[in-house]
């Protein structure tokens, strides 16, 4: 049982128009989205630019309000209540903390270090001002950066060392869940191994899970114990890491691991006729995949914990069967 | 037998930035060639000066604050001597341009066909329905549905593979031997990214132009490169074809930045990390071995006092002979 559920979630915008500016229409960034989440685990969330990945995650920490669907933390629902400052959900607040792609705007440019690490420990315990110094220093120490850190500004910081700081800040209020958004986009490849393997040290070290939002297929496998293929605002393809990469089901989740670029040259002309193939079967079986309206069918178990969203069996299939097969005959 | 001559030839350049009264060379002395029919990829991390050497060699740099030296070799010009109006007959015409971000590199207030039609019209001396022939033939050789109708669109009203797709539209425009691609694809999704790397090998092998592309991205080098040089602080570490840079790299920064990409790990093991930072411009040490600081286990006779980039195999180039004693820490030679 995890300590987090999601619930058929749905975050849907208003498109406002016409001449007394009615709603026309949604933008469904989030559809109906379920998602389990279990102590010490990462979970990786994939998908292209608009895909809804973000909106997740904002949500779940009370960024973006939910049009419906629920949030339940250890049983109790909180669902659009996150930044409610009733002393009910502090414990949610407290337990969930988030870390942003752009490390220099998710830092207030006039504050030193500690009075920015220092903030989330001043919120939820009663630390005296040397505990705090004690625990920045901690903090700082455990993703790689010396105690003088905490007296300078975030600007005097690299990009690198600055998500590292966000990293220690994240964790600061002893969290047990993490949403990263995208947390290494912004860093250069030696700079991101840094950050990723002080991600992992800590996670080891608290228990914490995390949720990894990101489009990189190459850090998402790295991090991820379970991973939620995204598109169109739902999951197209959920499970265990090895299942999605090695056993891809879905004709979306084949199209994107396709794409990823390959480390070996001489591969490259196979690559290519293979990413064309793939590309091919997509336009060819869009309808066996998305309905009529191009919305992602709902996840069917496909083996053990591997979810993929395909066309309902039963019914609806063998009707149409049956309607290829009178074609056929007349 | 005729010697191949190369398209664009770059000798010793270094282009250093204003700081105060002092000029810092951001790019510190580099050589390299492009010949006809290839992809030559220039890569390294944010601030190894990949992109100042490509808008070296477009000319773009602000001539008050910057300072070039060195030779830009193309045709029968150095392109460092020219003044503003000649650069402009190259530019677009002889090289054409890509760059990272393609609503930056488009006006929002011209339609796709007059932007294109614009590079034309400056270039060449076509009539107004060439030029339409011309733009119509762009448009589906880059792949754009339905051209007659994107043609009359604006940009805002297209996707970002889109965009980029009319960006190399217009660097095609006047067929151009030498193509600059600074970061083509970093600001696209992935399935985009792919796309647009088959359609510029594709129009590599069309129109046998040169093409120079910039990345950070050892995915998109090992995609589309023919040749790879690995730049560091302002200097090329290694060139090598980009079979050879993949299966056997050599100088420590290369197999340093190979090691550090993300990938499925046994229990325990870790990313490499390269200790320590790029330092600045202004603190950089223009002396001996630049990557020394950042290898602090190799012992100092394994580094040059000044380390030249020597052919160590045909068509392999490795700065310095710091390579030959270099080991991961905490791992035996």
């Amino acid at each position: 049982m995890g300590f987090l559920e999601v619930k058929d979630l749905k975050v849907h915008y208003p498109i406002r128009g016409g001449i007394l500016n009615t709603i026309q229409d949604h933008v469904r960034a989030v559809d109906g989205v379920n998602l389990t989440i279990e102590s010490g685990k990462t979970y990786g969330l994939v998908g292209e630019s608009g895909s809804g990945k973000t909106t997740i995650g904002k949500t779940i920490i009370g960024l973006e309000k939910a049009t419906s669907g629920e949030i339940l933390y250890e049983g109790e629902n909180v669902t659009n209540r996150a930044r409610s400052r009733k002393k009910k959900y502090a414990n949610y607040n407290k337990d969930v903390q988030m870390i942003f792609q752009d490390s220099t705007s998710s830092m207030n440019p006039k504050k030193r270090i500690i009075d920015v690490m220092g903030e989330p420990m001043r919120n939820y315990f009663d630390y005296t001002p040397d505990e705090i110094k004690r625990r920045v220093a901690e903090l700082l120490d455990i993703v790689g950066m010396n105690s003088e850190a905490m007296y300078k500004y975030p600007h005097e910081f690299s990009g690198g060392q600055r998500q590292r700081i966000g990293v220690a800040r994240a964790v600061a209020s002893d969290p047990k869940l993490i949403i990263a958004d995208e947390p290494t986009s912004a860093l250069d490849l030696s700079v991101q191994a840094q950050v990723l393997n002080f991600m992992r040290r800590i996670q080891k070290e608290y228990d914490l899970s995390y949720l990894f939002i990101s489009h990189d297929l190459g850090v998402v496998q790295h991090m991820a114990d379970n991973i939620a293929i995204m598109h169109k605002g739902r999951f197209v393809e959920q499970g265990p890491k090895q299942d999605i990469y090695r056993d891809p089901q879905h004709i979306y989740t084949k199209r994107l691991l396709s794409a990823i670029p390959d480390m070996d040259p001489s591969t490259r002309e196979a690559k290519k006729i293979e990413r064309q193939r793939v590309e091919a079967e997509y336009d060819a079986q869009e309808t066996e995949y998305y309905d009529t309206d191009g919305r992602v069918y709902d996840l069917q178990e496909f083996r053990g914990s591997h979810f993929v969203a395909t066309k309902p069996e039963g019914p609806n299939r063998s009707l149409q069967n049956e309607a290829i097969n009178t074609g056929g005959e007349a | 037998m005729a010697v191949e001559r190369n398209l664009l030839e770059v000798n010793n350049l270094k282009t250093g930035f204003r700081f105060g009264e002092e000029y810092h060379n951001a790019v510190d002395g580099v050589s390299l060639t492009l010949k006809k029919n290839e992809i030559l990829a220039i890569v390294g991390e944010s601030g190894c000066g990949k992109s100042t050497l490509a808008t070296a060699i477009m000319g773009l740099h602000d001539p008050n604050n910057t300072k070039i030296t060195g030779e830009i070799l193309y045709k029968d010009l150095n392109l460092t001597d020219l003044n503003e109006k000649l650069y402009n007959r190259i530019r677009g015409n002889d090289i054409g341009m890509i760059f990272q971000d393609p609503l930056g590199s488009l006006n929002p207030l011209m339609t796709i066909y007059n932007q294109i039609a614009e590079a034309l019209i400056y270039h060449s001396d076509l009539n107004e329905k060439q030029i339409k022939e011309r733009v119509l033939e762009l448009l589906n050789q880059v792949g754009i549905p339905r051209p007659e109708q994107i043609m009359k669109a604006y940009p805002h009203e297209l996707s970002g593979g889109m965009r980029q797709r009319i960006v190399i539209a217009i660097a095609l425009a006047n067929k151009p031997p030498i193509i600059i691609a600074d970061e083509p694809t970093t600001a696209l999704d992935v399935t985009i990214q792919a796309q647009i790397l088959d359609l510029m090998r594709d129009i590599q092998a069309e129109t046998g132009s040169g093409i120079i592309l910039i990345t950070h991205d050892l995915g998109v080098v090992a995609e589309t490169a023919d040749r790879v040089a690995v730049m560091y602080a302002g200097q090329i570490v290694e060139e090598a074809p980009v079979d050879v840079l993949f299966k056997d790299p050599k100088h420590p920064y290369t197999r340093s930045l190979l090691n550090s990409i993300p990938h499925e790990l046994e229990e325990g093991e870790e990313l490499h990390v390269i200790h320590g930072t790029v330092p600045s411009l202004q603190n950089l040490p223009r002396k001996g071995d630049r990557f020394r600081p950042r290898i602090p286990w190799i012992p100092d006779e394994a580094f040059d006092e000044d380390p030249e980039l020597t052919e160590i195999a045909p068509n392999h180039k490795v700065r310095g002979n710091s390579w030959k004693h270099f080991h991961f820490e905490g791992e035996e030679k």
